[in-house]
């Protein structure tokens, strides 16, 4: 048992395991209301939908600045030597690659649609408070050229996440190493 | 003689520019006339791409001049074609059975040199409301430019009712913004 290393001490900071939780939440909810948001017509709903999208996107965009600045500032638990050494180097890369471009997606996603919105003429609005600086001049042909890459990216941040699932269920369940309790909420 | 030269010159022109209303028209090349509405805290931009007006303007003697000023409303676009294919139907502006807005002079006053006040009556999808719009003239070589903007109420014309009446969605204020490029207008 004692050779067994003690998932409590490498677990996730509590800033680290909330802002993932909710930030996981989050994606799943902006990538539903995307998805069916466009499929509507003009209608009220439509137009509430699109900016409810807006702002949470905002909102996710924001809360991702803080989660990058969270984990440079706290470094998180490195994997345990023993997994270390059963990996493949593959795995070890694609593990490493996988994270940074789970990162790189958080601000590319939210970034592009930000663009696409400035492009169409329609500034950002902030819970229709605040009013976000244009990324880009009002232009309709460079609004249709990015509209696809808002789209493209968010599926690849989709299927990404889905790879990431994949991994950790398999350490819970065919590895049964424990990994996943490193990013559970509730006390180690 | 240098001086009766001068006056023969002078007389048909004075004529011209006092004496023949016929002259004062719109020019479309260089007028536009915007409409701003609040959408959920955002502000968008439409155009009315077709419209004209009579003018009988004398600076000189503003209240013997009057405006008349016509709106296509079927040409209103916010550049975006799939809410340009709803504007024309009932709830919004119910092309097919108002065609055209239109603004009348009832009182036109010179307030300084340049600017004046312009008393009238709106008519739009059948409602008429009295409303007194602030007019800039500047003047450059040939060509005369009036400039000014007024606010609206769009739920009094009951533009964007039914499911579009929460002002929350639409604001009920909408601000006309309007530049005419006119010629044959005599000095100001």
């Amino acid at each position: 048992m004692t050779a067994h290393p003690n998932p409590s001490t490498v677990r996730y900071s509590g800033v680290a395991i909330f802002l993932h939780w909710l930030l996981a939440l989050a994606i799943v909810v902006l990538f539903g209301v995307g998805w069916y948001m466009t499929s509507l017509g003009f209608s009220p709903l439509r137009l509430k939908l699109y900016n409810w999208h807006k702002w949470a996107g905002v909102a996710f965009f924001a809360l991702s600045a803080l989660r990058l600045l969270w984990r440079l500032a706290h470094r998180p638990p490195a994997l345990p030597a023993r997994m270390l050494q059963a990996m493949p180097s593959w795995q070890q890369r694609a593990h490493h690659g996988v994270h940074h471009a789970l990162y790189l997606l958080f601000f590319a996603v939210p970034l592009l649609g930000w663009a696409y919105s400035s492009a169409a003429g329609v500034p950002v609005v902030f819970l229709g408070l605040l009013p976000l600086p244009d990324l880009l001049a009002a232009d309709k042909v460079l609004a249709d050229v990015i509209k696809p890459w808002h789209a493209l990216a968010a599926y690849t941040l989709g299927a990404l996440i889905l790879l990431h699932v994949a991994a950790a269920l398999k350490h819970h369940w065919v590895d049964a190493d424990g990994l996943l309790v490193r990013m559970l909420p509730g006390r180690g | 003689m240098q001086n009766f030269k001068k006056m023969a010159f002078l007389l048909p022109a004075l004529w011209l520019s006092t004496g023949v209303w016929a002259q004062q028209k719109l020019l479309p090349q260089g007028s536009e006339m915007l409409f701003v509405s609040k959408q959920m805290g955002v502000p968008v931009e439409g155009r009315f791409q077709k419209f004209d007006a009579q003018l009988r303007f004398d600076p000189q003697r503003p209240e013997a001049s009057q405006v008349r000023l016509t709106v296509d409303m079927a040409s209103a676009t916010l550049g975006v074609k799939e809410v340009d294919a709803e504007l024309p139907k009932p709830v919004w502006f119910g092309v097919a059975k108002f065609p055209q807005a239109s603004f009348e002079s009832t009182a036109i006053q010179r307030v300084k040199p340049g600017q004046y006040e312009v008393k009238g009556k709106l008519s739009i999808k059948g409602a008429t409301q009295e409303l007194t719009v602030p007019v800039t003239f500047s003047q450059a070589d040939a060509s005369t430019t009036a400039v000014g903007s007024f606010v609206i109420k769009r739920l009094s014309f009951k533009i964007g009712d039914n499911e579009w009446a929460d002002t929350s969605m639409v604001a009920d204020e909408v601000q006309v913004k309007f530049k005419l490029n006119l010629s044959g207008m005599p000095k100001i």
